[in-house]
């Protein structure tokens, strides 16, 4: 079986008449991470799968500027946003869903005062559209029957915009078990990537954020933690390894929950 | 008469200190920037009413949500026999709404009377979890000093306006019992009140005339007294935030959590950038202030920030949240909201005596809070959440660091390399753009 993948860019779309439902918005960590790449491709499975007619920016995707406006950098933050709004809306873009809670955040909240208005959804509201309206079935199903499974909030998904439901549903759809953490939805510790801190070393302490948050979610005994951010999968695929758990528990994004519950 | 003169000149005293404490805030909190807050109104009642008025946020942790609440509502309805207090001080009238209220009247301060034995147990139990079980929240470093003083010294004036109520009602107690009361309205031998009807005989119950009227008078002149006192010690304390909260409720940030500001003299910038036919060389226009690109003093946040600083009463529930505070990093957004107000009174003092362009060469970046602090921040917005009147350290934190930043080109060297790649190569790692669909060919 190949895994080729094929992925239609806005460009091409253009040039053969075609105006897609959706744009893809992958990402930075979602195209060159080699994890959240991963991430990407169950997005890509499930949206084919679904038939959603959808494409991506490709080469003339930029960073959203988050982590510049995060880090106080708001001149780079504009010049990324002003950009972005200028190719998003030469192909008269309407409606995007983001693979990562920052470019989500940011596209949503973000760019509308800088003139750029989308109707702006995580991969997890997508899916859960699909599979309320009937255009995703979770045939396969079993392999997560009773499983225990944790969900870690994002930060810029749960407490930014109040997306909490969303993932949580897909995890029961599975047939799964759904463990909290102690500290979840509106109380969820961050994993330590936001604000800039992905990019750089953090500040003097006696403990990084991403152990403190990893023993939590080993806490609940759960055999899968899942996320909805490249991110948050980072830090805590970092924190399991370094709690010797890796043959035990493994970091998946909801996508990639779906994405294989689905056959895909 | 004499006791009516020395009401009214203690009234106004008491009034008027406080009048001129409050006004000095409010200028203080005015030197902040502009912002817009008055949108929406409905739904600011609504957050009002729900946050301040219902504690609706302090719920998050019931125990101290619970003991918190019976002290609120009994402050509150305590204000209505304050009411009954300045009525008789003025008229030298005794219980004067008793015999228009009646049966209501009785129910009502017994109502006092029984919030007041729950505040009694509410303050011990806080007292006691700051001073013996030393709560890791209520012990912090930025604590120490003034502000555990402060928070005590408001627990003990709450034990002692309750013990002058309770004199004052006890006293009055057997005193009616004894038909020796000052009020004409005498008849059935009791006040009938909850707490007082047997606390009163119990403790004053062997006194003669002579002293229970001492100590009824000394319970009531003392009532009086310790509200004034409270009062006017409010703008000095944290406890100001029984006030303000209110104010900084109806004022909260009704964006999502996740949106930060827009910053509006950027973009003038980044659009004259972008615009091929704009001419590089214009002058500016006339009368345009140089901005100063996010805060390094007070006076660069906005006024709702500085509400947001004499509004909080430390109680650390933002710091006890922080990711980064929970790891040992030195990051406290209480110490931030703190700092602010810290400096904001000392820079309001500085603007009182010697005028609007003086500058005493300190800044709140720098002097008060270090950029170690505020690199520890992941922006998670937990600090935000946690707090139970709306208060928002993260809009403070990230406008410190839009300061580092775009003013003084200070910050840690990577986050400098994120940029460069980001204004490169549109990622914040060193990938080229034309390979962002490389993984779709990928196996």
């Amino acid at each position: 079986m190949s895994n080729l993948l094929k992925v239609p860019t806005m460009a091409e779309m253009m040039s053969s008449g075609e105006v897609p439902d959706v744009l893809f918005w992958v990402g930075c960590a979602g195209s060159f991470d080699d994890r959240a790449k991963k991430i990407t491709k169950a997005i890509v499975k499930i949206l084919q799968n679904c038939h959603v007619k959808f494409a991506v920016l490709g080469a003339e995707e930029s960073c959203t500027g988050d982590p510049a406006k995060r880090a106080g950098n708001e001149f780079l933050f504009q010049m990324q946003a002003m950009m972005n709004i200028q190719v998003l809306d030469g192909y008269e873009i309407k409606k995007i869903v983001t693979g990562c809670p920052h470019c989500f955040n940011t596209l949503k909240n973000e760019y509308p005062e800088l003139g750029g208005n989308y109707v702006v959804l995580h991969h997890t509201e997508l899916i859960q559209e699909l599979i309320n309206s009937g255009k995703l079935k979770l045939e396969g199903g079993a392999q997560f029957k009773g499983k225990k499974i944790t969900f870690h909030d994002p930060c810029y998904l749960g407490r930014a915009n109040d997306v909490y439901e969303a993932p949580r549903s897909l995890i029961e759809k599975l047939d799964a078990e759904l463990v909290e953490m102690k500290r979840c939805k509106t109380n969820g510790l961050c994993c330590g990537a936001g604000g800039a801190q992905m990019f750089k070393e953090a500040e003097k302490g006696n403990k990084e954020i991403n152990i403190e948050r990893t023993e939590e979610a080993l806490e609940t005994t759960a055999e899968i933690i899942a996320t909805g951010c490249p991110f948050c999968n980072t830090m805590m695929t970092d924190g399991v390894k370094l709690a010797g758990k890796e043959a035990d528990v493994k970091v998946l994004d909801i996508a990639e929950l779906i994405a294989s519950a689905s056959d895909l | 008469m004499v006791s009516s003169i020395i009401f009214i000149l203690l009234s106004i005293f008491g009034f008027g200190f406080f009048t001129w404490n409050a006004l000095k805030i409010r200028q203080n909190i005015l030197l902040g920037r502009d912002l817009d807050r008055t949108d929406n109104k409905s739904e600011r009642w609504k957050i009002m009413t729900l946050v301040a008025l219902g504690q609706k946020k302090m719920f998050a942790r019931p125990i101290p949500a619970m003991l918190h609440f019976a002290l609120y509502a009994a402050f509150v309805i305590t204000q209505i026999e304050l009411i009954e207090i300045i009525v008789d001080g003025i008229s030298s009238s005794h219980r004067i709404f008793r015999p228009a209220l009646g049966g209501f009247y009785t129910f009502m301060v017994s109502f006092i009377e029984i919030l007041s034995v729950l505040a009694t147990v509410a303050t011990i139990a806080f007292l006691s979890r700051r001073n013996l079980l030393k709560l890791p929240r209520l012990n912090m470093k930025e604590l120490i000093g003034w502000p555990k003083k402060d928070a005590n010294m408001i627990l003990i004036m709450e034990l002692i306006l309750v013990s002058f109520i309770f004199m004052m009602n006890g006293a009055d107690e057997v005193l009616y019992s004894k038909g020796l009361s000052h009020a004409a309205n005498l008849g059935e031998g009791t006040l009938g009140l909850s707490v007082s009807s047997w606390l009163g005989p119990l403790f004053f119950g062997g006194m003669s005339e002579h002293s229970l009227h001492i100590v009824e008078r000394v319970g009531w002149w003392g009532h009086l007294s310790m509200v004034f006192a409270f009062l006017n010690y409010l703008p000095y304390s944290k406890h100001l935030h029984i006030l303000l909260a209110f104010p900084n409720t109806w004022y909260s940030n009704l964006n999502k959590k996740g949106r930060l500001t827009n910053l509006e003299s950027v973009t003038n910038e980044v659009k004259l950038m972008m615009d091929p036919n704009a001419d590089p060389y214009a002058a500016p226009a006339e009368n345009t202030e140089p901005v100063t690109f996010g805060a390094k003093d007070v006076r660069d946040l906005t006024w709702k920030n500085l509400l947001d600083a004499y509004s909080c009463t430390e109680c650390g529930r933002c710091t006890s949240s922080c990711p980064a505070n929970i790891t040992g990093k030195l990051l406290s957004p209480r110490k931030i909201i703190m700092d602010t107000r810290d400096r904001l009174t000392e820079v309001g003092d500085n603007y009182r005596k010697h005028g609007k362009e003086y500058s005493d060469g300190k800044s709140l970046l720098i002097d008060y809070i270090t950029e170690e602090e505020i690199w520890a921040c992941t922006s998670c917005n937990a600090c935000v959440e946690a707090c139970p009147v709306n208060i928002d350290p993260l809009s403070i934190i990230i406008d410190l660091r839009r300061n580092l930043v775009m003013e003084d080109s200070k910050m840690p060297t990577e986050l400098a390399g994120m940029f460069t790649k980001i204004e490169n190569n549109g990622a914040p790692w060193q990938f080229a753009q034309a390979d962002r669909l490389k993984w779709a060919d990928e196996q």
